[in-house]
């Protein structure tokens, strides 16, 4: 399947002229990525709203095509048409741009990611800290949108969503560092190639990479503000933290942006833990290395949808205590765990060795983290 | 000079003559991140692609948002900015600037040396620049990672709080706790 | 094509910007940030003469920036916290203002 799509890329490559070869190039490698993000993103809204609707014992949208699965062209075309409000003391340039400018980053992240053999946008030298590079810059972005409302939810909304993406960078960074420094470099072909035949080789299956694995999660649910990470834009509490004095479209490009981001970092999580493209088994290396990867792509997003449906929402000072108390130092010592494992040669040795020390720091941080707090069941007094 | 060298060099100048300029300060700082990403653009088209990612990371995900925190911090954010924005004595200032960049212009026109375009390869891979951090500059690292430690400690120390020195004190300890 | 004559031109305008933010803006932040300006161009000018030297795989250049961006974090984060300390001594961040000492 790669192959042929590379094939057809020369053939159209050869059909233009001399000039057109690089951009036409580039833009062929494009035009997929984008149509197809986007075609995902269309079809997890239907999803993601069937499945809560399930588990909230609710139909979920069934009016607009069979089973309700036409509700996200409606959707689009509700918001195209909707009136575009500015608030008049609003700083017009600022708030304008800022919607249009947070697409562009979360489009980029999707350009070092690996999709099959030789299906790689661009195989970047520093693939992942370009990643991380062009992440970094929607924490601005935030601010803008918030600061240039001149409305107090948005910029609280705004000041909650720095933090938490501050916070949540930190963990999600050092547990790919060591990924990073197992596989001995930072091009995310190379990740990828590191994991191959078999699903024993994947870095989800080490004790590091497990640990890893779960904080990198947790992180990039964090950091594209995902339930039960939603604080910026807890909807009973700031209404819609920074996107309060959007409407239209530029609300759609927000919320297009927040998916958008959250499948950048699913793809990297498939990327760097779960073995990008390859199969699970080396016998079943027939089926397409592409189908692999959306195959995992959608187990996760499904994943998400799950938590979305089942975790309550965290409070302020849990979110930073999480960050700060628990993860960092969990993915610390993951490093150490890294470490060890390498140099105590892979093998059942590296087993016994590994196992103790993080389960061992997790119960320590765990237990000392809770000291002192009154767990109980919880009691409802005007209910029921 | 090439088109995509001149495009840059207008993108990083309009930022920095934005930051000068605007009596808005978040303004100011929101450009300062236009001059920002043009120096990292500058970075990729010398061939420093790891340099240009990492000052993207560092200037646009980390200073400039704690230049921004700053402003909110201090209270400069009104929608309208009453009283001066620019010391009495600009002209002067201004004098000093040109009559630099005048000198700085002529010393560099005048050397006919640097009129040269750069050697084809480069030799700037990660792994490369990996090596020689652990080899060579091994022991500027380790003094980098001890300062940014001591920065971020003194950082908290100073903005902390000073009315009362019981809560600071519990502070820098509990800042040492964590470490 | 871009010589090296370019790259410094261009970093000796931005150097000479950040003077003069220096020099004529009253905010002590702004002030800051010309400060940041002019680090940022000279390490422009390092990286251009890395690139221009007759051996770029002598990464002395590159290095020297690589360190200088920590550095520049660093002063950044304790200015900042210098700037704040300032803001909440005196109610003003106008470096005009604050031009009493013991006070």
């Amino acid at each position: 399947m790669e192959a042929l799509l590379i094939a057809i890329k020369a053939r159209i490559l050869e059909l233009a002229p001399e000039f057109l070869q690089f951009p036409l190039g580039h833009l062929l490698s494009i035009t997929p990525v984008i149509s197809v993000f986007a075609g995902i993103f269309a079809l997890t809204t239907w999803i993601e709203r069937k499945g809560l609707g399930r588990i909230q014992n609710r139909l979920g949208p069934n009016r607009v095509g069979p089973v309700g699965i036409l509700q996200p062209v409606a959707d689009g075309l509700k918001m195209i048409f909707k009136e575009d409000v500015v608030p008049r003391s609003a700083d017009k340039i600022v708030h304008f741009l800022a919607p249009i400018l947070l697409v562009i980053p979360t489009m980029l992240a999707f350009s070092v990611i690996p999709y099959g053999n030789r299906l790689v946008p661009i195989d970047l030298d520093a693939g992942i800290l370009f990643f991380f590079a062009i992440g970094g810059s929607a924490e601005l972005i935030v601010f803008m949108a918030g600061w240039s409302s001149r409305n107090k939810y948005a910029m609280l909304g705004a000041m909650r969503a720095i933090a938490q993406m501050i916070s949540y960078e930190v963990p999600l960074i050092l547990s790919s560092i060591v990924v990073i420094m197992m596989a001995g470099s930072l091009s995310l072909v190379d990740i990828v190639a590191v994991q191959t035949g078999g699903f024993w080789n994947w870095h989800v299956a080490t004790p590091w990479g497990f640990v890893g694995f779960l904080l990198f999660l947790t992180a990039a649910l964090a950091e594209s503000n995902r339930s039960p990470f939603d604080i910026p834009e807890a909807e009973s509490e700031i209404i819609a933290g920074h996107m309060t004095e959007y409407s239209g479209f530029k609300y759609a490009l927000f919320f297009l942006a927040e998916y958008l981001g959250l499948f950048a970092m699913t793809g990297l999580a498939i990327t760097l833990f779960l073995g990008g493209f390859h199969a699970p088994f080396p016998f079943l290396n027939w089926v397409p290395a592409p189908l692999w990867f959306f195959g995992k792509f959608a187990i996760l997003v499904a994943l998400f949808i799950w938590i979305r449906g089942t975790l309550p929402r965290l409070r302020m000072d849990q979110l930073m205590g999480l960050a700060w108390k628990f993860m960092i130092p969990m993915s610390l010592i993951t490093f150490a765990a890294g470490a060890t494992w390498h140099y105590a040669g892979k093998g059942l040795l590296a087993w016994i060795l590994c196992t103790p020390m993080l389960l061992g720091s997790y119960v320590y941080l765990g237990t000392a983290l809770t000291k002192g707090q009154k767990v109980s069941k919880r009691v409802y007094r005007f209910a029921d | 000079m090439t088109f995509s060298f001149a495009i840059i060099a207008f993108i990083t100048l309009i930022g920095a003559v934005g930051a000068l300029a605007f009596r808005q300060i978040v303004h100011s700082v929101l450009c300062l991140a236009i001059t920002f990403t043009g120096v990292a653009m500058l970075y990729l088209q010398l061939g420093a692609q790891f340099l240009g990612f990492a000052q993207f990371l560092v200037y646009i995900g980390a200073v400039t948002i704690l230049i921004l925190f700053a402003v909110l911090l201090t209270k400069n954010t009104g929608p309208t900015i009453s009283g001066q924005v620019y010391s009495a004595s600009w002209v002067s200032g201004v004098g000093v600037g040109v009559s630099v960049f005048v000198c700085l212009a002529w010393a560099i026109l005048r050397t006919p040396q640097l009129d040269r375009l750069a050697a084809e390869e480069t030799n700037s891979t990660v792994k490369a620049i990996g090596l020689s951090l652990m080899s060579d500059y091994v022991i500027p690292l380790e003094v980098i990672a001890l300062l940014l430690t001591a920065a971020m400690v003194g950082a908290i120390v100073i903005a902390m709080n000073e009315t009362s020195t019981q809560t600071t004190m519990q502070g820098a300890n509990h800042e040492k706790g964590l470490k | 094509m871009a010589t090296l004559s370019h790259y410094l031109l261009l970093s000796a305008l931005l150097f000479s910007l950040g003077l003069t933010a220096v020099l004529i803006r009253r905010n002590a932040i702004l002030v800051l940030v010309g400060i940041e300006l002019m680090l940022n161009a000279a390490n422009l000018n390092f990286i251009a003469f890395w690139r221009h030297s007759p051996n770029p795989g002598d990464l002395s250049g590159y290095m020297f920036v690589l360190f200088s961006i920590a550095v520049a974090a660093a002063e950044a984060a304790v200015g900042l916290a210098l700037i704040i300390a300032v803001y909440r001594h005196f109610r003003t961040t106008d470096i005009q203002k604050i031009s009493k000492l013991k006070g």
